[in-house]
């Protein structure tokens, strides 16, 4: 079976602005829409076409988080995931012990591919599929903007600083994505039916042998500093003009 | 005692990337030593080795470095790494892919974007697109590692005297699972976005590739370099190495231009420490209004030509 382990994290809506506690202890996320991470969804949409080309049989979705994750998990299996895993933990976990807990999945599902997301929009880590890989001693090609199997080797064109680079590594490996990769599809309502019958398994930590260890201390959260609102200028030469009285040109 | 250890970012020659990480390495105060990593590297190491207060430069130089991987570094950078209290990348593509994975191998977490320190185990970086700023602290795990968001930190300087350059004691590279095929590098001879002091942005408004050059001849009247938005980036407007924002270049220039830019939280957050942000919209109520030093209602196509010999007028008379 060539499956593939597609890793996803329940966010808050990429297109809330969130707002500190008053009492700066943390973020206020009661009430707010959640979604599946955007970078996940495209992870999944590749995982997905992989599949639809017939270079996999299964695509697994996989997501820690509370008990509220099943409704993105169903999202994602209306997508067209053929099954899910929640591993519930009521606490949310750094990205070393998420890569913990998603290398104990790989190990019992013998993926040949992994894709996650290269970062998940609320902590904007971007780590736990580096850390993953290393944990499994497996390839990593993060940023992916282009993904082929073939073969036991998968070509991956990273989106880098410097421009495209692409890398091949041996299957199995380890795939975060970027932005560009594909256009997630939309989930149309005879999907989401279907979906409430595939199957969503539920494990949870200590049964993984898991026991979340938290190492780094969130002391504050603060709003950052808002920008001096600025002035309207009239027209061209007002602009210039103001700019060349800053020194700014 | 501190002893910090700076991964070392370059091409051919330093970059600022190094140059800057180091600034913040200055901050967390202690021993710091900065590993460079390729194939042929003396160059780049005796240049590394002018930069102010540091106290060797150590080197892995080695064919397997020709394009650096991260699977194929971070083993040998574990072994090197254990030796001390910090361990440094640069918030770039190449710092964000090898950190996590170095810090897994140590069994240490990794802490993203550090933009200040407050003491050398606690940091403030950013959060939700930088909507909110979280100060973390790292407590007795050994090595705190660390990625450094450029735009919060100034350069070192270099300066006369060298620090000594050694070759690390590092087991032999020994990863062969990733390979390096191909860098398609789209920059020109035209400042790099991360450094320049003035950019200047085009946003889904350009319209096309072709039209997008109104960007850049904007950008050659003041000597900038130039950027996009996400939008313009996924239409082909212009190249992904240009992308501003959250998931794109943080940037921190003394005068940012947008152009054609709606002001997407996720494209704020790319430009939020510009010295001075100039916006240009035909859209009154455009949110990058809300963050803009100077704004300008108006169609670009018709403002920017106009602003482009206004800026050629200005440097004839
Ligand atoms: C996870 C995630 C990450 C993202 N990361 C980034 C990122 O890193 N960087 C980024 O930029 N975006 C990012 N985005 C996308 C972001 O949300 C916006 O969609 C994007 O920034 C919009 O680009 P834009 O402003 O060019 O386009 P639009 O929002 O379409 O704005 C175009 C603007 O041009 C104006 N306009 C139109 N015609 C003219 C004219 N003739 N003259 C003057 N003005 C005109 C319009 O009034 C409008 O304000 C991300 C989104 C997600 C979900
Ligand atoms: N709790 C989680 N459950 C499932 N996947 C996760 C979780 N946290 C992180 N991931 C995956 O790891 C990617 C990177 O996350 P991060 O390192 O937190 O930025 C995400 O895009 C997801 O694919």
């Amino acid at each position: 079976m060539k499956r593939i382990l597609v890793a996803v994290k329940r966010v808050v809506d990429f297109n809330i602005r969130i707002r500190v506690r008053p009492d700066n202890t943390g973020v206020i996320t009661e009430g707010l829409k959640q979604s599946l991470n955007p970078f996940d969804e495209i992870a999944l949409e590749e995982a997905l076409r992989l599949r639809e080309k017939g270079v996999a049989d299964e695509v697994v979705v996989a997501s820690i988080g509370p008990p509220e994750v099943q409704s993105q998990l169903r999202t994602a299996l209306a997508m067209g995931a053929d099954r899910a895993l929640l591993v519930t933990s009521t606490v949310p976990l750094e990205p070393l012990d998420a890569a913990k807990t998603l290398l104990k999945l790989v190990e019992r599902e013998q993926p040949l591919l992994v894709l996650l997301g290269k970062q998940a929009i609320d902590d904007d880590n971007n780590q736990t599929g580096q850390m993953l890989a290393a944990l499994w001693d497996r390839p990593q090609a993060t940023f992916a903007s282009k993904l082929e199997l073939a073969g036991n080797t998968a070509r991956v064109t990273r989106e880098v600083d410097a421009g495209l680079e692409t890398i091949e590594v041996d299957l199995p490996a380890v795939v975060t994505t970027d932005l560009r990769l594909n256009e997630p599809r939309f989930v149309k309502l005879p999907e989401i039916i279907k979906a409430k019958k595939k199957l969503l398994e539920q494990l949870d930590l200590a049964t993984l042998g898991i026991t979340p260890r938290p190492r780094l201390t969130a002391v504050h959260y603060a709003t950052p500093a808002p920008r001096q609102k600025g002035v309207m200028v009239k027209d061209v030469s007002e602009l210039l003009t103001v700019l060349t009285a800053k020194g700014l040109v | 005692m501190n002893r910090i250890l700076l991964i070392a970012e370059h091409g051919a020659r330093l970059s600022s990337a190094t140059a800057r990480t180091l600034r913040c390495a200055q901050d967390i105060g202690g021993e710091i030593d900065i590993v460079v990593c390729g194939v042929g590297v003396a160059t780049v190491a005796a240049a590394t080795s002018r930069l102010a207060g540091i106290t060797r430069v150590l080197t892995i130089d080695s064919n397997f470095h020709a394009h650096p991987l991260a699977a194929v570094l971070a083993p040998q950078l574990a072994a090197l790494a254990s030796g001390y209290t910090h361990v440094l990348a640069p918030s770039t593509t190449f710092g964000k892919d090898l950190l996590p994975r170095l810090a897994a191998l140590l069994d240490v977490p990794a802490i993203s974007d550090v933009m200040a320190v407050e003491s050398p185990t606690r940091f403030r970086r950013p959060i939700y697109a930088g909507n909110a700023i979280l100060t973390v602290e790292a407590g007795e795990l050994r090595p705190v590692a660390a990625t450094v968001r450029l735009a919060s930190f100034t350069a070192v300087t270099e300066q006369a005297a060298a620090a000594p350059v050694e070759s690390a004691q590092v087991p032999e590279p020994a990863v062969t699972h990733t390979r390096f095929i191909a860098l398609a590098a789209q920059g020109g001879d035209r400042p790099e976005l991360q450094s320049a002091r003035r950019v200047v942005s085009g946003g889904r408004a350009l319209g096309s590739a072709e039209k997008f050059a109104l960007v850049q001849q904007l950008a050659d009247a003041l000597g900038a370099a130039v950027g996009a938005s996400r939008a313009a980036v996924d239409a082909g407007y212009a190249p992904n190495d240009l992308q501003v924002g959250q998931t794109g270049k943080i940037i921190a220039p003394e005068l940012y231009i947008a152009l054609g830019i709606s002001g997407a939280i996720q494209h704020l957050t790319g430009i939020k420490d510009a010295r001075a942000i100039v916006a240009i919209n035909k859209d009154a109520d455009a949110p990058i209004f809300e963050v803009a030093d100077y704004g300008l209602v108006a169609d670009l196509f018709e403002a920017v030509p106009a602003l482009v010999a206004g800026l050629k007028n200005k440097s004839a008379g």
